[in-house]
């Protein structure tokens, strides 16, 4: 195979050989499912292979493990949240939400079907950078308001949401606070200890870990309603096969992100908006300029659009992904570019980097230099950005 | 490598052909604009005498079907005259190229159109529109389909932005249901008096917003 320059670790990552290791003996030896603590012994070392991951995942937040449940990933996991306390506490408190505009699709699209069924939902606007307004989100919550769900970093252009006063504004009023911390679950500390936080979704597959498999915290006393039945598995919260290999593969996954891998991240993130500051002009960094998650750069470069750019890389082999209407499978511009007021310009030409662990700063200075000359070409032929 | 786009179409859109500007063109046309997505600009340079393309140049603020398109319908336009080159359609472009994506069929059709567009405005220009057609509310609502609203991706017709037309000696007055002091409110008005303007037999376009 070609060599590959894979930036689109937001999307989903290469899996770690040693995470791989560890969940191979659960398909070929251990290959039992968790069944009663009185069964046969293979059922029980499952359950304590799952109780396990569960515990280490689990103390990573600063929780007990009986607040953390495994899911099929981040989409699962947001489902849960807002479904589940929609259910718990719509008839006994209120039907009001409050959720992000730059939410991803989980938390939106959850959002939009509980207004069809008759809740209410507040989407909270964003300033410039990526940040929601705290004074706003203070006024809008009433009596009736039962959940507000704001990410924790966000998926496009990557901009940290200060979850801290977030909950601290809802723990006031009494209201629960949930996190999709998808994109900075390992990547940036999180402490239910430290933050009022109800209800965290995180995800093995940003993390080199396997996919198809994800985490919710829930937070002891919680109001939260199943949404998928079956057996009693995660605590009767979420019926369905233990996915015993992905929960130790996400335990193991999540142990091997180290604050120094974090740094390094954050220094391959930076020399990327470096580069791209100091050789190709007219260009606008999106999201916040410091607070960010380490792992993205998203960029938009005026008068060219996002697909010919990211078809132009993958002839060099270079995986990006870009927020332009024409590359998305709706055709629908980025809702998030368009949230922090841009226009479809600024979508169209936005491209979004995000490094992992198996890059290398010689790969982001190709990339960029690359970029560089596609961005070039391509300016050539365009009509715009010549007067 | 696995594309949903056929060698071809990489082809034109690696080295898309005929691509730049034509000092002085004998016709002109862009569509689309950039606040909403693709763009196509198409220059023309045109033999006064037999009508031939002699000349032909693009520029494009699009993706790879806009590229493609565009440099295959220049390639299909250039030694045609006018009148033939007028009826290439759509399919004959995307034929040529092999194939397009059905979803991506809207960002090609933008280079067909600015090919007839460039066409008409050569016609216009060199007093060779024969039919001198009334411009009545209908033709105005037309050429208003293609001025895009930047805050949902569609025409203004089609998102209800235009709330009035009024056409009265050689004068059109649009009024667009938008406040004049929001974000796209200028880019639409520009966009619209654009397309208005050129028509025979208007002298003035007036633009106005609700508040």
């Amino acid at each position: 195979m070609e060599k590959v320059y894979y930036l689109d670790n937001a999307a989903a990552t290469r899996l770690d050989e040693q995470v791989l290791e560890v969940m191979t003996p659960l398909y070929f030896d251990r290959y039992s499912v968790a069944t009663s603590e009185f069964g046969y012994s293979l059922g029980v070392e499952a359950k304590e292979a799952l109780d396990d991951a569960r515990t280490r995942l689990a103390q990573t937040l600063g929780a007990n493990s009986q607040e953390f449940i495994f899911t099929s990933g981040s989409a699962e996991s947001s489902n849960l949240a807002l479904k589940g306390v929609a259910k718990a506490l719509g008839t006994k408190k209120g039907k009001h939400l409050i959720v992000s505009k730059i939410e991803d699709f989980p938390v939106l699209y959850s959002a939009r079907t509980l207004e069809k069924e008759g809740f209410t939902v507040d989407y909270l606007d964003v300033d410039g950078d990526g940040l929601v307004d705290l004074e706003k989100l203070q006024a809008l919550i009433s009596p009736e308001t039962i959940l507000v769900s704001i990410q924790h970093g966000n998926q496009e252009i990557g901009t940290l949401q200060d979850i801290n006063a977030i909950g601290k504004i809802c723990h006031q009023q009494g209201v629960l606070f949930h996190t999709d911390a998808t994109h900075t679950f390992m990547r940036v500390p999180l402490d239910v200890t430290a933050v009022a936080v109800d209800l965290i979704t995180v995800s093995a597959h940003t993390l080199h870990g396997p996919k198809g498999i994800g985490g919710l915290y829930v937070r002891k006393g919680t109001a939260l309603a199943k949404i998928m039945d079956g057996g009693f598995q995660e605590f009767d919260l979420r019926g369905g096969m233990d996915n015993i290999p992905g929960a130790v593969g996400f335990a193991k996954a999540a142990e091997l992100v180290t604050a120094d891998e974090n740094i390094r991240l954050a220094a391959m993130r930076d020399k990327i908006t470096e580069l791209v500051g100091e050789q190709i002009p007219d260009v606008i960094l999106n999201g916040h300029p410091r607070q960010r998650t380490p792992q993205n750069v998203n960029i938009t470069f005026h008068y060219v659009e996002g697909e010919s750019i990211t078809l132009h890389l993958d002839m060099y082999g270079i995986a990006v992904s870009t927020g332009s209407a024409c590359f998305s499978r709706s055709l629908e511009a980025s809702h998030v570019i368009a949230a922090i007021g841009g226009d479809h310009e600024r979508a169209h030409g936005s491209i979004r980097m995000t490094v992992g662990r198996f890059n290398t700063m010689e790969e982001v200075i190709f990339v960029v230099g690359t970029l560089k000359k596609v961005v070039e070409n391509l300016r050539k032929i365009s009509p715009l950005g010549k007067e | 490598m696995a594309s949903p786009y056929n060698d071809l179409v990489l082809e034109h859109f690696k080295n898309p052909r005929n691509t730049g500007r034509i000092d002085d063109p004998d016709g002109k046309a862009t569509e689309g604009s950039p606040a909403c997505g693709d763009m196509v600009s198409l220059y023309l340079k045109v033999d006064p005498e037999t009508k031939v393309i002699n000349d032909i140049k693009f520029e494009s603020y699009g993706c790879a079907s806009n590229i493609a398109t565009g440099s295959i319908i220049t390639e299909l336009a250039k030694g045609k005259t006018i009148d033939e080159a007028k009826n290439i359609t759509w399919q004959e472009a995307s034929e040529a190229l092999g194939g397009l994506p059905k979803i991506k069929a809207h960002c090609s059709v933008l280079a067909v159109e600015v090919l007839r567009s460039a066409i008409q405005n050569y016609e216009e220009k060199h007093g060779l529109v024969t039919e001198k057609v009334v411009t009545t509310e209908e033709i105005v609502r037309k050429r208003l389909k293609k001025v895009m609203n930047p805050i949902k991706g569609l025409d203004m017709v089609a998102t209800h932005l235009v709330k009035e037309i009024d056409i009265t000696g050689g004068v059109v007055r649009i009024v667009i249901d938008l406040p004049a002091t929001h974000q796209f409110a200028n880019a639409i008005k520009e966009d619209a008096v654009e397309k208005i303007e050129s028509l025979w037999d208007i002298d003035q376009v007036i633009v106005e917003f609700t508040d």
